[in-house]
């Protein structure tokens, strides 16, 4: 009897502590969530919203073409920059971790994400101006006489491409230096005890037990990135839309927010996919 | 030149920010308050204190871009949200429908004095009455650098889809009054666009794209001409010019010889205003001489005011930069929005969004 109370009082006891996250999840995540889908599965017509259940949101996606190349400028701008974030941001958490003496790895760190304390709206427009046919870039390039006209790097896939490294890089270079400086130092004696050269080490030992860090950051990266719609808007030109500007152009101009819905619950897809594709990859490596 | 722009921007952001703090500070105990729906050139200090000041209130100020955005905010608002509302000449009809636009007595708003082709009563009233009073107007045509390119070449809209200037061109990113010039482009009326004009004007967006640099929306627009990013902007006009004259002299605009068309935003009263009679106020504060030359002025865009007095307060520099005396000319020779029907303009969109994913 005594342990059954006991065990009711504990039980009770643990749901007050998840009962508030719960709740949170429920009222901010689960109800807006099913809304949206019930929201996706109406439609507008003409200028009316149709409260009638049907798929022609999803069917309209699959069909028109200005649509589905907004999933896959989506896609191929949010994978190339993932990719190159991790290049350009292992090395520099790496420098961090092993060759900066650890007193001034912290400033070594701040510097390294100095950027992230500017806002990303005026960062973005910042890049903009960098950029630009006179900017400094192209100015520099000119001056010491590499390139005779300005490059065309603005308003383009490069500059959101460019604009959006710029941030993910610094993202990346904290969730891999953190996993960096968690390794102990006889991994490497013991790889070096066996033969293994400094390559061998790294290629063998290190990356592989820096994956999870570098896994985290990347699917952070994917995330944030395929949804954004500032960068795209400010550093693209709009000669080319990805997914978040269209369920924007929905919503702004058409007022058709079943169509943005299904387009938004289409995003949301596209990011479980990657979360499953991850976290798959992941259970493989630490098996 | 770009140090010269981008410190004039920095200077107006300045000052702006002192004239709202000093405007928020002043207002904070104000007996009343007015709800407005409105475009950026509302929310300028120097427009909206005096009315404060004179009438005692405090006038709250959401900014919107696009009548699709508008809606949506209507549409998500209870009856008495709002008192006041900007909106496009052309679609003051599709909120009338809406049921939220109360009628206004006629007598009281000085139509008399406005530019006779500003009244525009097919688009203001409906049954006789009157929902709505057009206040400022402007062209989207053609703005350029004048030292950049043959001035001779924009007075044909036909350069918007020819290589000649290829690279260098922004578009502005607002299809109805981008696919209206490229019917005037194409010798036909903006009024009489229709089903069967949207193949040929899909395949001279295509041109305009392939020809253009960029697709960009006002601020994008205007950096990329004041950069030198660009040296056309196609949908530009002297709301973009204008308020850079002193600082960038080079930038110039024209309406080429097969017209332009012409924008026109109205004001109108709220059918539930919880004051509609501080909004009707409001309405001829800014229908005013005084309160449309600050408008026409205000520093997001300038426009030209419709009241024909607001001359009176503006000085010669304001005037040249409008163009104040080339109007008749200008309004004889500029069209309209397309005015579509809620099947064509989905059609419309689509094209544009085709055309910008091409």
């Amino acid at each position: 009897m005594t342990t059954t109370t006991l065990e009711d009082r504990e039980r009770r006891k643990a749901w007050g502590f998840v009962a508030p996250a719960l709740l949170w999840t429920l009222a901010f995540f689960v109800v807006p969530f099913v809304y949206m889908a019930a929201l996706s599965l109406w439609s507008r017509q003409g200028r009316d919203i149709v409260h009638v259940w049907n798929l022609d949101n999803y069917l309209r996606f699959f069909s028109e073409s200005a649509l589905l190349r907004g999933l896959t400028n989506s896609l191929e701008i949010t994978i190339t920059v993932t990719i190159l974030s991790v290049l350009l941001a292992y090395p520099l958490a790496w420098i961090i971790a092993e060759r900066v003496p650890k007193r001034l790895q912290r400033m070594a760190l701040i510097l390294a994400i100095l950027p992230f304390w500017t806002s990303y709206v005026v960062r973005s427009y910042s890049w903009l101006l960098v950029l630009s046919k006179g900017g400094v870039i192209n100015q520099a390039l000119m001056g010491i006489g590499l390139i005779a006209e300005p490059l065309e790097i603005a308003s383009n896939r490069t500059a959101t491409v460019i604009g959006f490294v710029h941030f993910f890089v610094m993202l990346l270079t904290l969730t891999i230096y953190s996993n960096l400086i968690q390794l102990s130092p006889n991994y490497r004696r013991a790889a070096a005890d066996l033969g293994a050269n400094a390559f061998q080490t790294f290629w063998h030992v290190i990356l592989p037990l820096t994956l999870p860090g570098i896994m985290t950051g990347a699917f952070l990266t994917f995330v944030l990135c395929i949804g954004d719609y500032i960068t795209p808007q400010i550093l693209g030109g709009n000669n080319e839309l990805v997914l978040p500007q269209i369920i924007m152009l929905q919503i702004g101009r058409r007022a058709d927010f079943p169509m943005a819905a299904a387009l938004s619950i289409i995003l949301m897809l596209t990011v479980t996919a990657a979360y499953v594709l991850c976290a798959r990859w992941l259970r493989i490596e630490r098996a | 030149m770009t140090r010269s722009f981008e410190g004039a921007a920095a200077r107006r952001f300045f000052m702006s920010t002192i004239a709202l703090g000093a405007l928020a500070a002043g207002q904070a105990n104000a007996t009343e308050e007015l709800n407005a729906l409105v475009w950026c050139d509302h929310t300028d200090p120097a427009l909206i204190e005096p009315f404060e000041t004179a009438n005692d209130v405090k006038v709250n100020l959401k900014e919107y871009e696009g009548t699709g955005a508008g809606i949506s905010i209507l549409e998500q608002s209870q009856p008495g949200d709002w008192d006041v509302m900007v909106i496009d000449a052309v679609d003051v009809h599709r909120v009338i429908d809406m049921g939220v636009l109360g009628e206004m007595p006629a007598n009281a708003l000085p139509s008399a004095d406005l530019f006779p082709e500003l009244v525009m009563n097919d688009n203001n009233t409906k049954d006789g009455k009157t929902y709505a009073i057009t206040e400022k107007f402007g062209y989207n045509t053609i703005s350029y650098d004048k030292t950049k390119v043959d001035p001779k070449d924009m007075e044909d809209l036909s350069v918007i889809w020819s290589d000649k200037y290829k690279g260098r061109i922004a578009l502005y990113d607002y299809y109805l009054p981008m696919i209206g010039l490229v019917q005037l482009g194409l010798g036909k009326k903006t009024a009489d666009l229709s089903d069967a004009d949207m193949p040929a004007i899909e395949e001279k967006l295509a041109a305009m794209k392939a020809a253009s640099k960029q697709v960009s929306d006002v601020v994008s627009s205007q950096t990329a001409l004041a950069t030198g990013e660009v040296d056309i902007l196609v949908g530009g006009g002297e709301w973009i010019t204008a308020s850079l004259a002193k600082d960038k002299p080079n930038l110039d605009w024209t309406v080429p010889k097969q017209g332009a068309v012409r924008w026109a935003q109205s004001i109108a009263v709220m059918k539930d205003s919880k004051n509609p009679d501080l909004a009707l106020k409001f309405v001829q504060y800014i229908l005013s001489p005084e309160g449309q030359a600050r408008l026409a002025t205000s520093s997001c865009y300038w426009g030209m005011p419709t009241n024909q007095k607001a001359g009176e307060h503006l000085d010669g520099e304001q005037k040249k930069a409008l163009r104040w005396d080339d109007q008749a000319g200008y309004l004889k020779n500029t069209q309209l929005y397309p005015i579509p029907s809620a099947e064509l303009d989905k059609k419309m969109q689509d094209a544009w969004t085709n055309m910008m994913q091409q």
